[in-house]
């Protein structure tokens, strides 16, 4: 079980990998609060799942017609951009249903970036490695980008926490306090898709879902408050992560499953605890 | 005394369906004003109007001698059965803090003492203060109720707005509510949405009827369940009883 550690001792990319499980952890944890308690996990995955389209466009603009200054990155970038700003504008204004205009945004995104990577010769094994990345495959230019992005957060999060908060507590009593609440919307949808960018190059898309509701959604059963979640969810994150690291290095298994399947067991487990406490507690 | 608010001919539509039509109110200062009418009759839109949160298509609307844009900050406002998602994690005083936001710093280091002693001052207001730390999803209806009324008071507001406070909650609840509007209405002008008679009839001072348009009910001892159904249950504009005055300048 402790192959793991005794990697790290010894291996570059294996410390790599415990560094971006904490760096991300505090990611995963800030943003992950907020897209948990504003209820936007389902346009965080739509983001998500939109950026294999930029990613396959990219790719598929790179190999096939030689446009060696396209990475798949900016490709991702770009989708996420205009994911959240789709997203985001046919919420504040549109009369469509939401959750049918995240549907459509999550699939075509998807869809096309499924196209694009078997157009792509050479490239359609890639598939699995951008749902479910590899960890241990992290370099030192990832971590530095995870870090940036760290900063980046930290200082909006501490110029607006209080806005933030009201935001996803209240709207209709934020706009009675001139909080432009459109405006606050849009910056989350960006920050969640910069988040899911940043993350998913490195971990792969699913797992960037997992690590953004899983920890968040548990440190909210227990926080008091939404610093405190925020706080609770990077340590559940890094605990997840690096558990899912200790387990799955022995026998050889992807890490990227095996962490989503930890935060996912814990996450079931507390539910179905929460929801016998209060059976019993009606009963008696 | 002088006039707090001062709506004239003003007119609002959602696209092209009129909720409220050429309003005309003149409120003075100090007053408790009473708000009645059928749903979907326009009350809320009116209170959205007061904010500025809703602009009226024509017509004038003056808060406190200003835009009602401009006045926001000194108007407090609590929503009708507002929604919270059941798990947020937020305890008793940081609901009341957030009416500070965008009026005062409520800095969790700045101004820490000042802005601790308005919250306690506002929940002690309602009868809470006790529980500033409880996580405000434990509490009852009738206590996020006046959590709420706190935040709204937060700003020591000059007009206070109250859309149906009393909706939602048990009988005990209900009492206790009125008693803290009991003791605000010597603090501030007071307007109340409500559907309950025994809840009108407790404060009789002023009485509007909404119904797409805004008229003064008479003078009355008693607003009874009668009299309650037959404001409430005439859905057409211009079937209310005749307004004491024609400009509703009280």
């Amino acid at each position: 079980m402790f192959e793991f550690w005794n990697a790290v001792a010894e291996q570059p990319l294996a410390r790599n990998a415990v560094l971006a499980s904490l760096l991300l952890s505090m990611t995963c944890g800030v943003v992950g609060s907020y897209v948990v308690v504003r209820r936007i996990t389902y346009i965080a995955a739509g983001v998500a799942h939109c950026v294999l389209g930029g990613m396959g466009a990219a790719r598929y603009l790179q190999t096939v017609h030689g446009w060696s200054f396209v990475h798949p990155i900016h490709g991702a970038l770009v989708a996420a951009l205009l994911a959240a700003a789709v997203i985001g504008w046919m919420s504040l204004t549109s009369r469509e249903r939401e959750d049918s205009a995240i549907s459509a945004v999550w699939s075509v995104g998807m869809a096309s970036g499924v196209l694009f990577i078997y157009a792509t010769p050479g490239y359609s094994q890639d598939l699995m490695g951008y749902l479910f990345g590899d960890i241990l495959l992290v370099t030192r230019q990832h971590l530095y980008l995870i870090a940036g992005l760290n900063v980046l957060l930290l200082v909006v999060v501490a110029r607006w926490y209080d806005a933030f908060q009201l935001v996803c507590f209240d709207e209709e009593f934020a706009r009675t306090r001139n909080v432009n609440v459109s405006g606050f919307y849009i910056l989350l949808l960006a920050l969640t898709a910069l988040t899911v960018v940043a993350l998913s190059v490195i971990v792969g898309i699913v797992l960037v879902i997992a690590l953004l509701t899983l920890p968040a959604a548990l440190a909210g059963r227990f926080a008091g408050s939404l610093a405190q979640m925020m706080v609770l969810a990077t340590i559940l994150c890094a605990l997840f992560c690096l558990a899912g690291l200790t387990f799955s290095y022995g026998p050889d298994l992807p890490a990227g499953p095996a962490i989503i399947v930890i935060g996912g067991g814990c996450y079931f487990v507390v539910a179905a605890a929460g929801y016998l406490r209060r059976h019993f507690q009606r009963t008696q | 005394m002088t006039a707090i608010i001062d709506i004239r001919d003003a007119s609002v539509y959602y696209g092209t369906t009129p909720a409220l039509l050429d309003v005309n109110m003149t409120i003075d200062s100090g007053r408790f004003v009473t708000i009645v009418g059928p749903n979907g009759g326009g009350k809320t839109t009116l209170f959205k109007m007061l904010l500025g949160l809703v602009r009226p298509a024509r017509g004038s609307v003056r808060v406190l001698g200003r835009a009602p844009g401009d006045a926001r900050l000194s108007v407090g406002y609590v929503a009708q059965s507002p929604q919270f998602d059941p798990l947020f994690p937020v305890r008793v005083y940081d609901v009341a803090r957030m009416g500070l936001i965008g009026a005062d710093n409520p800095g969790r280091f700045r101004n820490r003492k000042s802005t601790r002693e308005k919250v306690l001052a506002a929940l002690d207001a309602v009868g809470l203060a006790d529980i500033e730390n409880h996580w405000f999803n434990s509490l009852s209806g009738g206590q996020r109720q006046r959590v709420l009324i706190a935040r709204a008071l937060v700003t020591a507001p000059a007009i206070l707005l109250l859309d149906e406070p009393t909706s939602n909650v048990d009988i005990t609840a209900e009492d206790k509510i009125l008693d803290v509007l009991q003791q605000l209405r010597n603090h501030m002008t007071i307007l109340l949405i409500t559907h309950y008679p025994k809840v009108a009839s407790r404060f009789l001072d002023l009485v509007f009827c909404v119904n797409r348009t805004v008229h003064l009910h008479p003078p009355t001892e008693n607003i009874d369940d009668a009299l309650m159904r037959h404001i409430t249950g005439l859905s057409m504009p211009g079937t209310f009883p005749k307004p004491a005055t024609d400009s509703c300048h009280v």
